[in-house]
């Protein structure tokens, strides 16, 4: 029940604290108008509740932030370099990335952090299956497409580390024993 | 004020900090602007456009946020930064689903193609 | 500084004006939002970098508008191609 509640709560708080950010002030009207146009458009644009995993970690959260800048700027001087300079062979791929969660959140947040940072997007989402599948500039081989795979993976456990259900967490460790079994088995 | 106003021969950090960020967003803007002559497919030109719309927003949005720090002024650049982070990705997953299924790409230089037949 | 300004100029003029012969040329509708989205883009650094130059915040609230709108064209466009398509 309480549960419900914030996850009704969440999105209406947002588009309040939005209101307020675009007036770029705190002040009663602004507040109170917000509220108003809160309730208007979370009644006219009726959207299904989103399911929260009722769980933050904000170190976490800031950990992902952090790292999403640090990948978006890097990849975007990389991607500047290809497009400007010398020598440029036209070579990509097509890739499908099954994903770990069950949420539909993280998948959202994961498809959208993997598309912001350029030179990969998501073309399709696959949610009975939980898979993204994106296209990636700039892939010389084959060999390149686990380490790609990797990062969409990593960035999907930094995502559930910070926001994810318990059950996202459980089924993130049992991943990892089963990789370092297979690792020592090979 | 004072720590930033703080320089050498005339001109500040502030100063310094501006004009990198300013030409981080040209040199962006610049780059989109090649790519998107130079690329051969509606595919690849997708990713030279998402360059600009996203550093090259973030580094002109915190250009003005050195430049004017104030509240008011933070607040309006995380929302727009938040806004553009959070639209920029939709348009380009839209426009990248429809020229998949409407076979707007180059199959010859693709090196794998996961998605066909799960259409 | 005027230094920067200029450079700065010349940068954005010229991806400003590749992305026009993009939308000029095509060869598809797709390419064609692609390319207006990047003059978009460029126009919201371009403004950004007035203002950031010049120390004022008066031209912030259109860089909000169009940051907010500027993805309506291409979603539209791209939802009515495919639409268009499948049937």
């Amino acid at each position: 029940m309480i549960a419900r509640i914030v996850s009704g709560l969440v999105p209406f708080l947002g588009l309040v604290l939005i209101w307020v950010l675009i007036w770029g002030q705190v002040t009663w009207l602004a507040l109170v108008t917000g509220v108003a146009l809160a309730l208007l458009v979370s009644a006219t644009f009726y959207l299904p509740a989103v399911r929260l995993s009722g769980r933050i970690n904000l170190w976490f959260g800031l950990l992902f932030v952090l790292r999403l800048l640090g990948d978006i700027v890097l990849a975007s001087l990389q991607i500047a370099w290809i497009a400007i300079g010398p020598g440029y062979k036209p070579s990509n791929a097509v890739i499908a990335v099954p994903l770990r969660t069950r949420s539909d959140l993280i998948m959202t947040f994961t498809a959208e952090a993997v598309s912001l940072v350029p030179g990969s997007i998501v073309l399709d989402i696959d949610r009975e299956a939980s898979t993204l599948y994106l296209h990636a500039l700039n892939v010389k081989s084959v060999e390149e497409i686990p380490a790609l795979k990797q990062k969409v993976l990593d960035t999907e456990r930094r995502l559930i580390r910070a926001a994810g259900s318990a059950d996202d967490l459980a089924r993130l460790s049992e991943g990892r024993v089963a990789a370092a079994e297979e690792e020592g088995a090979s | 004020m004072s720590a930033l106003e703080w320089g050498f021969d005339g001109i500040g950090v502030r100063d310094v900090v501006t004009g990198v960020l300013v030409l981080v967003s040209a040199l962006m803007c610049f780059a989109a602007g090649v790519g998107l002559l130079r690329f051969p497919d509606v595919l690849s030109r997708l990713h030279a456009a998402t360059k600009p719309q996203i550093l090259g927003v973030i580094a002109i949005v915190a250009d003005v946020a050195v430049s004017n720090p104030s509240l008011a002024t933070i607040t309006l650049a995380v929302a727009i930064v938040f806004f553009q982070s959070l639209t920029a990705p939709v348009s380009a997953h839209m426009v990248g689903r429809a020229a998949y299924r409407t076979g707007h790409f180059r199959t010859d230089i693709l090196v794998t193609d996961e998605f066909r037949g799960h259409d | 500084m005027i230094v920067v300004v200029i450079v700065a100029g010349l940068l954005m003029g010229a991806g400003a004006i590749g992305a026009l012969v993009r939308i000029i040329r095509g060869p598809s509708a797709l390419d064609r939002i692609i390319a207006s989205d990047v003059l978009v883009a460029t126009a919201i650094c371009a403004i950004g970098a007035e203002m950031a130059i010049n120390r004022h915040t008066d031209t912030l609230p259109v860089l909000l508008g169009l940051a907010l709108f500027g993805i309506v064209g291409s979603i539209s466009v791209a939802r009515f191609l495919a639409a268009r398509d499948d049937t």
